[in-house]
């Protein structure tokens, strides 16, 4: 017997780790209520072929699925009351053709009306109907114009629809226009083995491939019951941090490029490179792409590996202590980044947001704290928080999660204990697995069921952006048109890993 | 500010110092120079499009861009919009959604242009080809002069890709739709 906020009953066997509860209508709804009062968070909302399930994380009872069967493929719209989940219907109603009902939105999402088939995850039928042109949110008043922008955009940058509504300079609303990107990537899960599986979950957002490669890798190792061995476990994390150093440090340079400071861009570009190259040698890839697989790692440090990687903690400390005081003693860099799109803590908390985004705004949420999986439950790490909320604290966040990422590499150096780097796979077995793991974007959630032979029969991938990106549309209103690289690029969403 | 701008100028240049296959990048260098020059002029100006990508592909022709290839020395540069462009870059497999503006963008580049499939998506549609949501690689779309393998590619290899399109030239030039 479990017990998960009000609902006390029989989780479903063969559910790991977290408890999975069949649910009614009116449990269904209650868990909304509570998600819209701020009780828990969303974790994701996603369909299966004949339920709906919802990932539910409570800082207190802990964390659950829950599911309601939907026979008719109807379901009450969670959204109607807690707007996070608006987007995740959608995507919902256009993969598997369910109903949210009550939903306020139902325009498609992900299904931009190109693919020859409808609800191609569902019970699909060939497209037959003409498309209805996109209807974007109707702005009206005096002096309003539209600038619309992408999907194909100026820089080198994924693909994605921006429409402004701007008063003279300053933005009335952004409404994003998403799924370009879209590849099917849950369709082509379904009937897969695990390792063309775990291949395709490291290519969700090829900037997170650490991170949902483990993901996906826990999600499956919690369905078969897998004991991964100790080494991999810390190699796992050097991967995930290195992963984090690389894409922060991207980021920062990056950021202080959209305020025109080219100066710490080229800096921070020749830090990513060091440590790409530094992962390349140690791990034979530079984003360390496949080498963490479905009960351990495919790769060892080589017997050189750790004085590399030691050497270039060495390099990366004091080079980066000077870009961030470059930062902070640039009065014309902070006139651009300070004040400039802020994200109010209330939305970060009742979005769940996760990352930077959330911990600049207040939102203390990290899986490496929150869930403490191995080894993380025996390093010493800070996570920092800021309230401000805008493109400086951001920026700030970013800084602080380097120093403790060099910090929890060089742990890692010292304690990784020696053994063995991959378990025993066992055979063909079935069961349902969920993960949820830290990215450097935040926080990635995977939820499968594999079949009896072993192959994955549904899987989910959640990114962190799916609570972010409607969040940059609230946080650029009343800024300028100008800002809005700089904004967009301090938030970092991913669309590939939102598109699927 | 004074300081790191001094300690840059004290130091040698970073492409200078490079580890062993980056000395192959100074060759390169040379060698581009001389077939840019016959081609273009001086300078190559490519315009990147994701027609789908899981922005690894991104992430490594960002990195041309850093210190260690600084690919603007040899001439070749990254432009803002597709009438400016000589060159496509073109990254993912080609989504459906993508499709259209794909086609579009190419459309607006002018002759004579080159396109390049950058990565394996890019290539044949890699690991997602099997999909309802992906058309293929860039070729079911539009035409490629010039493909270079890599989940993603490296930037050497970005690099020496863009290269060889330099040394082969065609005889014909694209125009008309596919
Ligand atoms: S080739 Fe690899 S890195 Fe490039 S888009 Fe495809 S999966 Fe991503």
């Amino acid at each position: 017997m479990g017990r998960f906020l009000d609902l006390e009953g029989a989780a479903i066997a063969g559910h790991r780790p977290w408890p999975r509860f069949v649910v009614d209508v009116e449990q269904w709804r209650s868990a909304a209520h509570r998600l819209a009062d701020g009780a828990c968070a969303l974790g994701g909302l996603w369909a299966d072929s004949e339920s709906v399930h919802m990932a539910l994380i409570d800082a207190k009872a802990g964390r659950a699925v829950f599911s309601l069967p939907c026979p008719d493929r109807r379901f009450p719209s969670i959204g109607q009351f807690h707007p996070p989940a608006i987007r995740l219907e959608r995507a919902i109603a256009d993969l598997f053709g369910f109903v949210a009902d009550g939903a306020s939105d139902t325009r498609p999402w992900l299904d931009h009306g190109r693919w020859y088939l409808t609800h191609p995850l569902g019970q699909w039928t060939q497209r037959t109907a003409p498309f209805e042109p996109y209807r974007f949110l109707p702005s009206e008043g005096e002096g309003l114009h539209q600038i619309a922008v992408g999907p194909v955009h100026a820089g080198i940058i994924e693909p994605g629809h921006f429409r402004f509504t701007a008063q003279g300079e300053a933005v009335v609303r952004l409404e994003e226009r998403l799924g370009y990107t879209h590849k099917g990537v849950e369709w082509l899960m379904a009937g897969a083995d695990l390792s063309t599986a775990a291949k395709l979950s490291g290519r969700v957002s090829g900037d997170s491939t650490v991170a949902y490669a483990l993901a996906f890798a826990r999600a499956s190792e919690a369905a078969l019951g897998i004991e991964v061995p100790d080494r991999a476990h810390w190699l796992r994390a050097l991967m995930g941090e290195l992963e984090r150093l690389a894409n922060h440090i991207g980021d920062i340079g990056a950021i202080c490029n959209d305020a025109s400071f080219a100066l710490i861009h080229a800096h921070c570009g020749i830090l990513r490179e060091k440590i790409l190259r530094a992962a390349d040698f140690c791990f034979g890839h530079r984003l360390m792409r496949d080498c963490i697989v479905s009960g351990g790692v495919a790769v060892d440090l080589p017997g050189d590996g750790r004085a590399r990687l030691l050497a270039l903690l060495e390099e990366l400390r004091p080079y980066f202590a000077r870009i961030v005081d470059l930062y902070d003693n640039t009065a014309s860099l902070q006139d651009r980044t300070v004040g400039t799109g802020i994200l109010r803590p209330e939305l970060a908390e009742r979005f769940g947001a996760g990352g930077f985004v959330g911990r600049a705004s207040g939102r203390a949420f990290d899986a490496r704290r929150s869930l403490a999986y191995p080894p993380y439950d025996v390093l010493a790490f800070d996570v920092p928080v800021l309230h401000e909320g805008d493109v400086n604290a951001r920026v700030w966040i970013r800084i602080r999660e380097v120093e403790q990422s060099l910090s929890l590499v060089r742990q890692i150096l010292e304690r990784a204990p020696e053994g063995s780097l991959c378990a025993e796979r066992p055979h063909a077995a079935g069961g349902e697995g969920v993960a949820l793991v830290e990215g450097f974007r935040g926080d990635v959630l995977v939820w499968l069921r594999l079949d009896g032979d072993g192959r994955v029969a549904r899987c989910h991938l959640r990114d962190p952006s799916w609570f972010q990106w409607p969040l940059l549309e609230i946080a650029i209103e009343g800024n300028i048109v100008a800002d809005f690289p700089l904004c967009n690029k301090s938030f970092n969403c991913s669309y590939s890993g939102h598109d699927l | 500010m004074r300081r790191l701008f001094l300690e840059s100028i004290a130091r040698a240049p970073l492409p200078e110092k490079l580890p062993p296959p980056d000395a192959e990048l100074v060759a390169l260098a040379a060698e581009l120079d001389a077939a840019a020059r016959r081609k273009l002029g001086r300078s190559l100006s490519i315009r990147h499009v994701d027609a789908g990508s899981c922005n690894g592909c991104e992430l490594e022709t960002h990195a041309l861009q850093n210190a260690f290839y600084d690919l603007e020395r040899i001439g070749l540069r990254f432009v803002a919009s597709p009438r400016h462009a000589d060159v496509l870059l073109v990254t993912g497999p080609v989504t459906r959604n993508m499709r259209e503006a794909l086609e579009r963008t190419w459309q607006a580049t002018p002759d004579p242009k080159w396109v390049v499939a950058a990565g394996d998506c890019a290539i044949d549609g890699g690991l997602f080809v099997r999909s309802y949501a992906v058309s293929g690689g860039v070729e079911a779309v539009i035409p490629v002069d010039l493909r270079i393998r890599g989940c993603p590619p490296r930037p050497m290899d970005l690099l020496s890709g863009l290269m060889a399109l330099l040394q082969a030239p065609r005889a014909t030039k694209h125009d008309g739709r596919p």
